[in-house]
This record gives structure tokens, sequence and C-alpha cells, in this order.
């Protein structure tokens, strides 16, 4: 090598610089502010003025809620704790209402002390539906599934344990007919034979029967009428039943809608129009005013049955337009696919066009059916004590008369916690069932 | 809850539908529960306390008939009905009775076939306006926004008293009183009009009563009155007797407190013996024991107690007597005679 530095260079550095880390408005949340923030002037305008507006906001709210006062029996104490402790004039929360009427706004007036039935109704309803939702629960669980419906009508209605027993029994026989006769006496017969046999064992014999059995062994729990029911397990036993009975309804009529056969077709068509194009709430008003002048007098066809109904009705003629898009989706191939395979019809639905189809559809049924939950509150305006209406029936109590935000908030707050759980769990059924990109 | 509702619903059905067709009172006493129809919520006249026992003076009316025929006030199963589904229910047979602050008009009694049993309410339509609008009568309300609730009478009354007055106003529609307590605090209306006992109620409960000022015009007669259907004569019979009994009962100073010494034996006053049963057989006529109105009596008090107890001036409500005090004091209570 040459020396030429050799005396113009004090020093020659023979190992490398360590890496600096990078300056500071160029990493982490510096960097991050700055470019999502404040990166321009009328970026730095539009930042400030939002951050403005959420001080506004929470600067009112947040006294608000955190000053609440937990603890009082009525609007007028309540407002006087607060002069008391802020001043007068400052505006705090009476969550007191809460404290003294949250199992009002959850069950109703359903008995205070049977409040266990409800709640372990609820935790087998988790139970039941975990198999349904997850795969990953033992597959040995859907039978926890299908019995539920049984017990859970039990627990929440209660009276004898031989009624839902007794009503069990229909299934059975619907369901031994079509594997033990369907080979001797052809399909379609078997399958008429399957829906008439059980009607007619629970429109006449079913009663008689569990009267029978209860007067031999008695087992049954303290009966609670409808009307005992309201607030958050009225909502969530429509809006469950709902969703639970339109699912396979709207893609029944999905199916009819597509079918060839010009009588299942029309039907299906003028049944999904005609639900679609009516508001739900002249459904309501049909099911609570209009059925009673046309059903015998002193029938006691039970209101909260007929809302079901209703709700059920409604949310199927959505889900079935919701099915159809999928179907449509689906390209012509795939239904030509699974008839070369010799699939007869049902077997090619089942096993081939559905999956498909209502995979494509799962966001927008997720969508009906928390709209159909969210819905349960239109009962309010046939007189059923749906959260809303017990909140105005709080109201006018003299103690509570005048109390409005802390009541909508907890009820918001619930139908929140409920709606969004179903909206993620509908995005995590759609990763996991993502085939196309993996 | 799912298919097994449905199908022991229609089993129920089918049984039930071959029981209809007997007298009300025969209903009553084979169901053990009187089902009474009543607001969904006017304080004061019915609402659920947080033990999910109803009160109010409306209340009071159904547990005092509940008590009249089936022995006990707390066989009552109370149907809230809104002002629309009020007539349907009771027209259809869900419920027995409608003790839901329903005024007494000539359309309703002969029109819609009901059978108002009595007056327990005089009620006549008001307005409040806050101090700041700087109204001293109704009669400067031109142009005006109202709120109003939507289905009651109320609506054809302002309707009819804007233009014999020929004034304008804006109407703007809601479903409650408790919405329109909130629209009118809001601002969304200049004026909120309903019964003025409606009005004393809402005004107890805002932050400064002192604001706000209830006009003194009264523009319309609402007699508030229970009722019942058209064509069993027995049961409203009933329903009209354990009203008057109410009514009688403080007439003649029987009260919750000596009514047990009162009907112990026969008093000097045969008025007082009819009523409670020591004498004569008024119940038998009605297809009761006689002590039924005792036991209606009992029940809550009589009339004046009722009122003192659920709306009268030592409540947050503080509504006076006014047209409702006794004949006797100069007001419009006025039982015919138990004889």
């Amino acid at each position: 090598m040459s020396d030429t530095h050799a005396q113009t260079v004090a020093f020659v550095r023979d190992t490398m610089l360590d890496q600096k880390d990078p300056p500071l408005n160029q990493v982490g949340a510096v960097k991050w502010i700055r470019e999502n923030l404040f990166s321009g002037w009328l970026n730095i305008l539009l930042t400030l003025a939002s951050l403005w507006v959420v001080y506004a906001v929470l600067s009112h709210l947040l006294p608000w809620a955190l000053r609440g006062v937990w603890d009082a029996s009525n609007l007028t104490q309540c407002r006087e704790i607060i002069a008391e402790r802020y001043g007068a004039g400052t505006s705090a929360a009476c969550w007191a209402v809460l404290t003294e009427r949250w199992p009002q706004l959850i069950f109703g007036f359903y008995p205070k002390e049977l409040y266990w039935r409800p709640i372990l109704a609820f935790l087998i309803f988790l139970a039941a539906v975990a198999p349904v939702l997850f795969s990953a629960v033992p597959r040995k669980m859907l039978w926890v599934s299908a019995l539920a419906p049984f017990v859970l009508f039990w627990l929440i209605w209660g009276g004898s344990l031989w009624g839902p027993i007794a009503a069990i029994l229909g299934f059975v026989i619907g369901w031994a007919i079509l594997t033990f006769a369907a080979p001797k006496i052809g399909t379609l017969l078997a399958v008429i034979l399957a829906i008439v046999v059980p009607l007619f064992y629970w429109l006449v014999i079913c009663g008689p029967l569990s009267d029978a059995l209860a007067s031999v062994v008695p087992l049954s729990l303290r009966a609670v009428a409808t009307q005992k029911m309201g607030g958050f397990l009225l909502a969530t036993i429509i809006g469950v039943s709902g969703i639970v009975l339109s699912l396979p309804l709207g893609i029944l009529l999905a199916l009819g809608r597509q079918s060839d056969m010009f009588i299942i077709n029309k039907f299906s068509v003028a049944f999904i129009e005609i639900i679609r194009g009516v508001p739900l709430i002249v459904w309501l008003f049909t099911a609570s005013l209009l059925l009673n002048y046309f059903l015998p007098p002193g029938t006691n066809f039970d209101l909260m049955l007929r809302v079901i109904i209703m709700v059920t009705l409604f949310s199927a003629a959505y889900i079935a337009e919701v099915v159809r898009g999928g179907l449509a989706a689906l390209p012509k191939g795939q239904y030509e696919a699974a008839d070369a395979l010799g699939l007869d019809y049902w077997k090619s639905m089942r096993l081939v066009i559905l999956p498909q189809a209502l995979k494509i559809s799962i966001p927008g049924i997720v969508n009906t059916f928390i709209g159909l939950f969210k819905d349960t509150t239109l009962v309010v305006f046939i007189g059923l004590l749906d959260p809303i209406g017990l909140s105005s029936s709080i109201r006018a109590t003299t103690d509570w008369n005048g109390v409005y935000w802390e009541l909508f908030v907890f009820i918001g707050l619930c139908f929140f916690v409920f709606c969004f759980s179903m909206g993620r769990y509908s995005l995590f059924l759609e990763k996991k069932l993502r085939r196309e990109h993996r | 809850m799912k298919k097994t509702v449905t199908l022991g619903a229609l089993t129920v059905a089918a049984f039930a539908a071959g029981a209809a067709g007997a007298a009300t009172l025969d209903d009553v006493k084979a169901r053990g529960e009187l089902k009474c129809g009543v607001s969904t919520g006017l304080a004061g006249f019915s609402a659920p306390d947080a033990n999910n026992v109803w009160q109010g003076f409306d209340v009071a009316y159904c547990r005092a008939l509940a008590a009249a025929v089936l022995g006990d006030p707390n066989k009552v199963a109370f149907t809230q009905t809104t002002g629309q589904t009020r007539f349907t229910a009771l027209a259809s047979g869900e419920i027995d009775v409608l003790a839901r602050n329903t005024t007494w008009t000539f359309s309703r009694d002969v029109d819609l076939k009901f059978e108002f049993i009595g007056v327990n309410y005089y009620d006549g339509q008001g307005f409040i306006a806050p101090k700041s609008l700087g109204v001293a009568s109704a009669k400067e309300l031109d142009g005006a926004t109202v709120c109003i609730q939507t289905g009651t009478t109320t609506e054809l009354n302002l309707a009819d008293f804007f233009r014999a007055n020929n004034i304008s106003y804006e109407p703007v529609p809601i479903e409650t009183n408790a919405e329109a307590q909130q629209q009118y605090l809001a601002g969304a209306c200049d004026v909120y009009t309903t019964d003025a006992s409606g009005l004393a109620a809402t005004r107890a409960t805002f932050e400064n009563p002192a604001d706000h000022v209830i006009l003194p015009e009264i523009i319309s007669k609402e007699p508030l009155g229970p009722l019942v259907r058209h064509g069993d004569n027995e049961w409203g019979d009933i329903a009209r007797w354990t009203l008057n009994a109410l009514i009688a009962a403080e007439e003649y100073g029987v009260t919750s407190a000596n009514i047990a010494e009162l009907s112990s034996a026969p008093t000097n006053n045969p008025e007082i013996n009819r009523l409670l049963g020591t004498e004569g057989e008024l119940g038998a006529m009605l297809g009761l024991d006689n002590e039924w109105a005792k036991r209606a009596i009992m029940a809550g008090g009589n009339y004046g107690e009722i009122f003192e107890k659920n709306i009268g001036e030592a409540t947050p409500i503080g509504l006076s007597r006014g047209l409702n005090a006794q004949w006797t004091e100069g007001g419009l209570l006025y039982s015919p005679p138990f004889r």
C-alpha cells in the first residue's frame, strides 16, 4: 500500500461505526404523527379541528358520566347529592336509576327469586351455540344444541317438564318415519307422512299425553307468564328465536325462488315480495291488533309468540334475498358440475352449491340478523316491554320521572355488546372460510 | 324457545278456543286473575316500582275491582297498552277492564261500543310554556309550535281551540309523555299540551320547575274513567259500583283505618251498613258476596285515600282535589245511593 497519507492523516479508523438510531422524527410515534396528522398546513388544520371536536365532546361527556351518582333512591335526592358535591347547576349523571332498576331492564317483571332460571338458560344457550359457531368445539356437543330449545323453553316459561318432552317425541316420530318407512313406501310419501303425523300428534295427542304423564310423575317448575317477561330477556328471546328460525326458512325461500317448479317458485316470490314490501311495524300491528279480530274471542294466542312469528317471517324474506345473491354469484359451472357428478337436487345443494353460496352471503346474513335484533325494540309500540318500553315505565314512576340519558346509555351499551360480537363473529367466519387467496 | 313455543301455544290456542263466550265475571273467577289494561307509564297513574309491583291511581282502581271480585287485590295481571292498542285490547277480550286515563267521549262510548263505568278523574287540557316565552294566555300562542301526543283527544281539542280562536299553530307529533317532556325541554316546541294533571306531573320533574308556567286556560273537558266492553251489563255493573263504592266510602267517612270497626257490626247509618254488607243483600244482586265493597275499600282505601297516596298534594305530582272533590265540598264526585 502507499504511505502518501502517512503524515497528513492522523487517524484512520479500522473498525466499522456502530449503526446509529434513525433521527427521532423518522421513527415510531413521532414519524407516524408527522406523516398522518401533521403532513401539511391543511392536514394540521384538520387535525387541530378534529382534536377540538373530540375535546369538546369528551369534556362534556366525561365529567357528566364520571361525576355520576350511583346511590340515591329518587331523582330529587340524586339532584340534591349532585348539587351538594359539585355545586348547584352542575350536570351529572344519575346512575342510581340503574343501580335500582337494572334487574328490571334485564329481566322485566320476571319474579326475582327465579332470576337463576333465565341466567342458567342463557348459559345453556351459550353452550348450545358454541358447537354451531366454532368447529373446534367437540361435535358431540351438537346434542346439547338439539335439546337446548326444549330445555330453554322449560327453564324460562316453567310448567311441567313433560310438555317439552312430549313435544320432542313428535320430532322423534317424524325422524322414525323418514328413516324406517321411506325405503318401503317411497321418499315423497314418507316426507308427507313425516310432516302430517307429527303435526297430528302435536295438535291432538301431545297435550293430553303430557298432562297424563304430569299427573303420574309431576316434574314441574313454577310457571311464569309471558307478560312477566321484558327487557333484554324479551329482546333476546325474540331476537334469538327469530334468528334461529329465519335462517333455514330464508334458505328454503331462496331455493324456492330459484326453483323451476311453477307453484313453489311463484309462492316464494309472492311471499318474499309481500313480506318485504310492508314495514315491520305494520306486521307487528297486524300480529297484535288484527289477529285478535280473526281469532275466536277468548283465544289465548300468546302475543310474544305472534311477534316471534312475524319477526321470523320478516327476516326470512330478507335472508332469502341475501342468499339468492349468493346463489346468483356462483358460476353456472358449479351447478353443472354437481349435476354431472350424478347428485340429486338436495345433495347437489347441500354438498356443492349452498356451502359456497352461504359463504358469500355471510356478511349480508349477519347484517340482517343484527338488524333483526335491534328491530325487537319496535315491539314497544304494541305494548310489549322491551328495554325501551321499560325505560318509559321506569320514567313513569314518581321517583324517576325525568331520567332519560342514563337509561338510554345503558340500553345502547347492551345492544352494542350483542351486535358488535355478532359482527366480529362474522369477520372471524369470513377469515376462516377464505379459500381463494391462501 | 324454538319450535316448542309455536306448537305448545298452538295447542293451547286450540283448547282455549272452546272455552270462549262465557260471561266476563265467570271468566275472571275461573281464571283467578283480573286482566286490567293500564297506561305504559304516566306518573302517578300507573307505573311499576323497583319490586315489579304496579302502583298508581288507575292501578288502585284495578286492585279494588280484583279485591271485590276475587278477594285479593294482588290477583291482577296488568297489561300495558298504548294510545293505539288500548281499545283493540279491550274489544278483543285481551283485558277485562281498561283503566288507562281514557277520556269518556260520545264516539268512544257509542261508536267503539264500550261502556264507561264512571269518572275517576275529572281532567281538562292545558298548556305549559317556558316563562321566557312571555305568554300569559293560550290565546297569545299564534304561530307557536305545540308538542302533542298522537292518537288522543288532546290532538282534536287543540285543533278545535285554535280554530275557534282563529289563530294558527304548528303541531309537533310525539308518541309518549316522556318523549314530550324531552322535546319540550330541548326546545323542539314552544308549548306542550296535555291533560292538566299530566302537566303538573311533568313540571314536577323539571330541574327548575319555576321556569315554566301552566297557562290558565283549560280548553277541554276530559272526564277520565275506566271502561268495559258493551254487551256484558253484569260485569259493567260490578265495575261501576266498585268505583262508586270507593267514592261513596269517602263521602260517608269510611276509611281503611276505620273500616274494620264499621263493618264489624251495623252502625246507625244505614247507607254505610248497606255499603259494607252488614245490612241488605246488595252483593248478591251483583253476583258477589256481601263483603265485596268492604274488600274493594280495604284494597287501597277510599277514593280520597287513593288520590292522596298517588297524585295528591303530598306527592311530587302535587295535584289538588279541585273538580275531584266530593260534591259536598264543591267538587263533581257524586256517587248514586247504595240502596
